[in-house]
């Protein structure tokens, strides 16, 4: 028998015509034709709640929505609202406008508002800054000031366990990680509690979530809800080099990103692919205990989008050239001095002298009037 | 040929009797001479009085405190990626209970250190901080060092001194614009330095 191929569905999104399987979403075949040319990346509709790799994920926070300028080829009459691009079906001949359209992007506009209402303002502290997808979102779509005046609600401090930090005022309530305990994990034991305003992402009897591939509901949070609790206010994620790595590890793939301080390894997360999404979840051994170099068998320098925060103050080896005529001059005329310093690294220690320096500082006009 | 038309035909006229005499135009001379001795001079005398450099002037850094003497700096690590010199070193630290009157956030530097061999005073560091922390002195300088150890500022010497606060007549540069106007126009002719709350 002749195997029949499936007919390809040609679609028009902003003016650029791709051809896709039947049943691809409008997001996938945005996301086809920034893959086939880099340069319309900017087209593809921001994602937070869709996440390819999670099926059934999406269309919750509606940042994707789109309009639908033409149902289809048989039907043109144009689709009567925005519709949300990660879960809407292509049809023959539909026309799809995004960035063509001013209303997707008032609309989009709205929606940054919408989500930042109860999300705190503090970047400034949060462990995700820098790659944090709302940020990026709120950046590219939001405006600069806020409405909303009222107070942001708030929720009881619950602790889930020893590896991973809930900041359940950060949630945008998008459902990733509901969807990774339970597709990934056997057993649920997180979920979402409550509804509407007051709805949390809690795990049931508040116990702590000891599965072996939790550690990526981390990853896959678009905020800082969920965050490394042994990377805690280590560093911030620009100041860090990420190195692309694998091990070989029984339970899961064992490719990994390594995000270094000097030489310590001070986090170890899944590799992310362009859209931000892991494609092959690691598990709690690799993400939590194997923080040492010769853990791992390094494969290079991960590679950064140059618009990003993390590849700031970063240069490439091979493009720095030491200034070798005024290092050879000053190895004949000075002799060599040592000027390293000691690094205090022990959180204690840098505890104490913080407190000690605060006292220094805030005496320091008593000991210039007695000296 | 003419190559300008700004040559002058030069006079080769007589002198008149007073121009010959000599003596009144040099007597004209030294009266103006004379007319500045008594006159205020532009100059000052430098490293004894120094002159007002405007609300704004970027001198050496400071890390404010707010009101009730908390650090204000979080160790979001703002400053130090937009450093240009990359003279900002930061490591951070989780506040822990009992130490919520020294720090305002749940977050803070532990240590905060300026290379000032690095640093340029270019205020980006000051521009890129979302916690109105570091900011640049307008009275103060970095002094001459003489020592190596010296260069690098840590906390003991940027943090605030409560009993000395830094007070500034404009905190951002649109404030001192605004003052510059107002002065401008008469309406202020002096403001009272005040410390950001």
């Amino acid at each position: 028998m002749e195997e029949t191929k499936p007919q390809l569905i040609k679609i028009t999104f902003d003016g650029i015509e791709v051809e896709v399987e039947p049943g691809t979403t409008i997001m996938q075949a945005a996301r086809k034709i920034a893959e086939a040319d880099e340069s319309q990346g900017h087209l593809v509709p921001p994602a937070m709640c869709y996440y390819k790799p999670l099926p059934t994920s999406g269309g919750k926070c509606r940042a994707c929505l789109v309009k639908v300028a033409q149902g289809s080829a048989k039907d043109p009459r144009p689709m009567p609202k925005l519709v949300p691009s990660c879960i809407t079906q292509v049809q023959e001949g539909m026309v799809v406008e995004n960035t063509t359209n001013q209303g997707v992007l008032d609309t989009r506009k709205s929606i940054v508002e919408f989500l930042l209402i109860n999300h705190p303002l503090d970047c400034p502290i949060c462990d995700q800054a820098g790659e944090c997808h709302l940020q990026d979102f709120a950046f590219e779509h939001g405006s600069v000031k806020t409405r909303y005046e009222e107070d942001r609600r708030t929720f009881d401090k619950i602790d889930i366990g020893p590896f991973v930090q809930l900041h359940m005022t950060r949630c945008i309530l998008c459902y990733r990680c509901v969807y990774t305990a339970d597709q990934i994990t056997d057993k649920r034991v997180h979920g979402v509690m409550n509804r509407g305003d007051a709805s949390e992402i809690s795990t049931y009897i508040e116990k702590a979530i000891d599965n072996d591939f939790s550690g990526n509901v981390i990853d896959v949070c678009p905020v800082g809800a969920l965050t490394d609790k042994t990377y805690r206010f280590k560093n911030r994620v620009w100041f860090s080099k990420p190195e692309d790595a694998h091990c070989d590890c029984s339970k899961c793939s064992g490719k990994v990103t390594l995000w270094y301080r000097g030489d310590e390894v001070i986090r170890v997360t899944a590799r992310k692919n362009t859209w931000g999404e892991v494609n092959e979840f690691i598990c709690n051994t690799c993400r939590f205990e194997r923080k040492k170099t010769s853990d791992w068998v390094l494969e290079g320098p991960t590679k950064v989008k140059r618009s990003s925060v993390i590849s700031a103050n970063k240069y490439r080896a091979d493009l720095i050239k030491k200034p070798d005529f005024a290092l050879k001059l000053a190895a004949t005329q000075f002799k060599p001095i040592d000027d390293t310093r000691e690094f205090v690294t022990d959180g204690e220690t840098i505890r104490q002298q913080s407190i000690e320096n605060n006292d220094k500082a805030n005496h320091r006009s008593l000991l210039a009037k007695n000296n | 040929m003419q190559l300008t038309n700004r040559s002058k035909q030069v006079s080769n006229k007589e002198m008149t009797l007073m121009e010959r005499a000599y003596l009144p135009a040099i007597a004209t001379g030294l009266a103006i001479t004379i007319k500045h001795f008594f006159s205020k001079k532009v100059t000052i005398q430098y490293p004894e009085v120094k002159r007002y450099l405007g609300p704004v002037f970027r001198g050496r850094h400071i890390l404010k405190r707010d009101e009730d003497g908390r650090e204000r700096c979080t160790a979001c690590g703002l400053c130090a990626v937009a450093c240009p010199a990359e003279a900002i070193q930061i490591v951070a630290a989780e506040r822990e209970k009992g130490e919520e009157k020294l720090y305002r956030e749940e977050k803070y530097a532990a240590v905060y250190e300026v290379n000032m061999l690095r640093c340029i005073f270019c205020g980006l560091c000051e521009e890129a901080c979302p916690k109105q922390a570091v900011y640049l002195r307008h009275d103060e300088f970095i002094p001459v060092f003489t020592e190596r150890d010296q260069v690098i500022w840590g906390k003991d010497l940027l943090v605030e001194d409560m009993t000395n606060r830094y007070t500034r007549e404009a905190w951002t540069k649109e404030e001192a614009h605004a003052l510059d106007a107002k002065r401008a126009s008469g309406e202020v002719t002096n403001v009272v330095p005040r410390a950001i709350p």
